[in-house]
């Protein structure tokens, strides 16, 4: 019983548990993992580096949300690559090896009057602590939440809890406006003045916000998702050009200036690992294959 | 000693050669390359110190290793005696006997070397930290008993573990932050499995660990806590483990020790850097040491397939031989050391360079890369070089290179690896009001005491001097724990 103990306190100190998680979507997991400190400390915007045991990758992740008195941050996982999609057979009482943060710049919030948060498929997660907090600041907020069909719109109700008007676009119709999130964006930029836009998910996306925003003349934050290893500026990988100038991603952002992000350098970099995400996803698809086999067999 | 040895005899004895592991096996291998002495060729070795009454070399030594001392056991054959001398000094011996510049500290003073090649105190230092930990086991030295002060090492490097080595057996209670999950910084990312085995690191600070030190990993200071949270009054701190995973703050110190290294490389700003296939020597190096690519896919981090592929790496240090012989070691047919000025004003080790060339990696001297030339996908294929020759000494007392005109190659390459140092991370300064810095983000201290503008608070190694060896940021380390002693010491408290 003793070393049962010991091993328990052990593993609270050198693990993070996972106290909830579910899929709120398609391929998209909501974590609630104990990690009380980096509740207490961070901050909308900011990320932390996961690494899920002693052979995983270090992946960036952007903190969701946080409860301060439960000793919890939030996680939403879209399950693309074999790190994420292990990550997400992962659920309650399973632990996770490695968790630092918080990490990175938290986002610049201040009153700037009408300010609107777009989130596309996983996006929203991030975008929705940024969210929470322009609306804290006074902004009259309004959310987009963009997804490829009905299912994929994630934090559709959080974000009515929280924003002043919430507006849903699906690439297929099935739900909300029929169409991308920058048409919803030029309706609402037509009919009123819109003073500052985030916009947070896939790099084409952002882009399409960007250009929407650029010629008027409205203030754009995107968040970027650059290919991380420590997250604390020692390594470079995550290096993105804004301004022409080669920015650090992990210690200078991840939040950049939409209009002088060069989205195509970017997407490009993401791909550098292309071939070995394919067959590090293969081989794991193959295992999970064989142990569901023996399960059944 | 057994029998009488006139200086005149010993001085004969030739400089002895340590084995090491054939360049052509090697080179498909991520095994040690130096095999170290055997127990003959170190007492033979041991015997060529003339044991001088004024020895020189000491001064050599940036913690001050009693090398003559040492040395004379080695020849009496007390290898274990000869490893407690030793470790009056210097905590990390195994560490240091590999990766210390002896040629330029200890051994250039030797008086054997005005004559003869000098003594190998290098390998000797290894051999004895080898001999220890293989037959018995790293023993730990007596400590002073408790003063119940507490010190806080910020980064696990060489500069923090010396200090924390000292201030544990002075008699402090030491807790370690390492910002990654692994324990060892630079030693554990940067150098490599063949240079550096992580087995050798990990018992060394395990060493520490039975003297008492605590190690947080996933602590970025700044973030996780910041200098001053560190130092707050009336908390107490939660046991070693992982920073983040329980809800209480790391406080109650009533010292902090900077050694969070360099940690931000420098680019060389020319166009075509951001192409697919341009990395940071600290990116290459860190996804195939601490994350382990070239054992990818039983590990899940990848890194560039360097096979039969051509991979430049510009730099002239030892971090550019230690990321040009990796390359090697993963399959590249081609690899190119790319340095603007000649070998004379390279500063990497001889040793490293002597090893390199053994291994088959190509030096392409005097050239200086202008720009990086990518393919439709936007994947480098090569690199345009402008050829140099050397002009007149610059600051540093170097002959500054001076570009040719009309010299402009191109040189088809795959892969290429920045190596020309690093710059300081920006995370401690953007944290810690009160602390000082200079134009460049290093650390302003006193140079004596390694103590900073912010009472209580001390640095060293890379973040103060800016990127340098293994052993200087050790001697940084062990100079602040002597200052930190002292401070903990001082009347008023």
């Amino acid at each position: 019983m003793a070393y049962f103990m010991r091993y328990l306190i052990k593993k609270k100190l050198v693990m993070y548990k996972i106290l909830s998680a579910k899929f709120i979507a398609p391929d998209i997991k909501h974590f609630s993992i104990e990690a009380p400190k980096i509740a207490s400390k961070r901050k909308a915007g900011q990320f932390v580096i996961v690494r899920i045991n002693d052979f995983g990758e270090r992946i960036p992740l952007t903190i969701a949300d946080s409860n301060t008195e439960r000793g919890t941050i939030d996680l939403i996982v879209q399950g693309i690559g074999k790190t994420t999609k292990e990550l997400n057979t992962l659920g309650a009482e399973d632990y996770i090896l490695d968790v630092v943060g918080p990490l990175g710049k938290p986002s610049h919030i201040e009153n700037f009057g009408t300010a609107v948060s777009i989130g596309g498929g996983v996006g929203t997660a991030i975008a929705y602590p940024t969210a929470v907090a322009l609306k804290d600041a006074g902004n009259h907020t309004i959310s987009i939440i963009g997804g490829r069909t009905r299912e994929h719109v994630i934090l559709e109700d959080e974000m009515k809890i929280v924003c002043d008007e919430v507006y849903v676009t699906t690439d297929d119709g099935s739900y909300g406006m029929h169409g991308f999130v920058t048409d919803q964006l030029k309706e609402l930029i037509k009919e009123r003045k819109i003073d500052f836009v985030l916009a947070i998910g896939p790099i084409p996306m952002m882009k399409a916000v960007a250009d929407v925003t650029r010629d008027r003349e409205i203030q754009t934050v995107v968040s970027l998702n650059p290919i991380m290893v420590d997250g604390t500026g020692m390594c470079g990988g995550c290096r993105a050009t804004v301004d022409d100038k080669t920015v650090f991603v992990c210690v200078d952002g991840p939040e950049f200036d939409a209009h002088k992000v060069d989205f195509e350098t970017l997407m490009r970099r993401n791909r550098t690992y292309l071939d070995f995400e394919k067959r590090a996803l293969q081989e794991h698809e193959c295992k999970l294959e064989k142990q569901q086999l023996q399960n059944t067999g | 000693m057994t029998e009488k040895i006139t200086n005149k005899e010993r001085m004969k004895i030739p400089r002895q050669v340590m084995p090491e592991q054939n360049p052509a096996e090697r080179r498909n291998n991520f095994n040690e390359v130096n095999l170290g002495f055997t127990e003959e060729l170190a007492k033979m070795e041991a015997l060529r110190c003339i044991q001088c009454p004024k020895p020189t070399c000491i001064e050599g030594c940036p913690v001050g290793v009693k090398i003559g001392e040492f040395i004379a056991l080695v020849a009496e054959g007390d290898f274990l005696g000869a490893a407690d001398k030793m470790k009056e000094d210097n905590l990390l011996p195994a560490i240091c006997g590999r990766v210390c510049p002896q040629e330029e500290q200890c051994e250039i003073k030797c008086v054997v070397g005005k004559k003869n090649e000098p003594v190998a105190i290098g390998r000797l230092e290894r051999f004895v930290a080898d001999f220890e930990r293989e037959t018995i086991g790293i023993r730990t030295p007596n400590l002073k008993p408790k003063t119940r002060k507490k010190v806080a090492i910020v980064g696990s490097g060489p500069s923090g573990l010396s200090c924390a080595g000292d201030l544990i057996q002075m008699g402090h209670d030491v807790t370690v932050f390492e910002a990654l999950h692994e324990l060892g910084g630079v030693l554990i990312y940067g150098i490599p499995e063949f240079r550096l085995p992580k087995a050798i690191v990990k018992a060394e600070i395990d060493s520490l660990k039975n003297l008492g030190v605590e190690f947080v990993t996933n602590a970025v200071i700044g973030f996780t806590d910041t200098i001053d949270e560190l130092m707050q009054k009336g908390i107490s701190s939660p046991p070693a483990g992982k920073a983040g995973s329980t809800s209480l703050t790391q406080g109650g110190y009533d010292a902090v020790f900077i050694a969070v290294g360099a940690g931000l490389p420098y680019f060389l700003n020319v166009p075509g850097e951001n192409l697919n296939g341009v990395y940071s020597s600290n990116e290459f190096l860190t996804r195939v040491n601490l994350m382990k690519a070239y054992r990818f896919p039983e590990f899940d981090t990848p890194v560039f397939n360097c096979k039969d592929k051509n991979v430049a790496v510009f730099g002239g240090g030892n971090t550019a031989m230690d990321a040009v012989r990796t390359s090697k070691r993963l399959g590249a047919k081609n690899a190119y050391i790319i340095y603007r000025r000649s070998d004379i004003e390279m500063p990497a080790r001889a040793e490293e360079i002597h090893h390199a060339k053994e291994e088959g990696i190509e030096f392409i001297l005097l050239s200086n890369p202008v720009e990086f030339i990518g393919d439709e996908k936007g994947w480098l294929n090569s690199v345009k070089l402008l050829k140099m020759e050397l002009g007149e000494p610059d600051s540093s007392g170097r002959r500054r290179p001076v570009p040719i005109q009309g010299s402009e190659y191109e040189l088809p390459i795959d892969m290429a690896v920045i190596a020309i140092g690093n710059g300081s991370n920006p995370i401690i300064q953007k944290t810690t009001p009160g602390l000082d810095f200079n134009k460049w983000g290093n650390i302003l201290v006193d140079e004596a005491t390694m103590k900073t503008s912010k009472p209580g608070v001390f640095a060293g190694g890379d973040i103060v001097t800016g990127g340098a060896t293994v052993i200087l940021a050790m001697g940084a380390g062990r100079k602040a724990a002597k200052a930190i002693n002292e401070y903990l010491n001082r009347p008023s408290v």
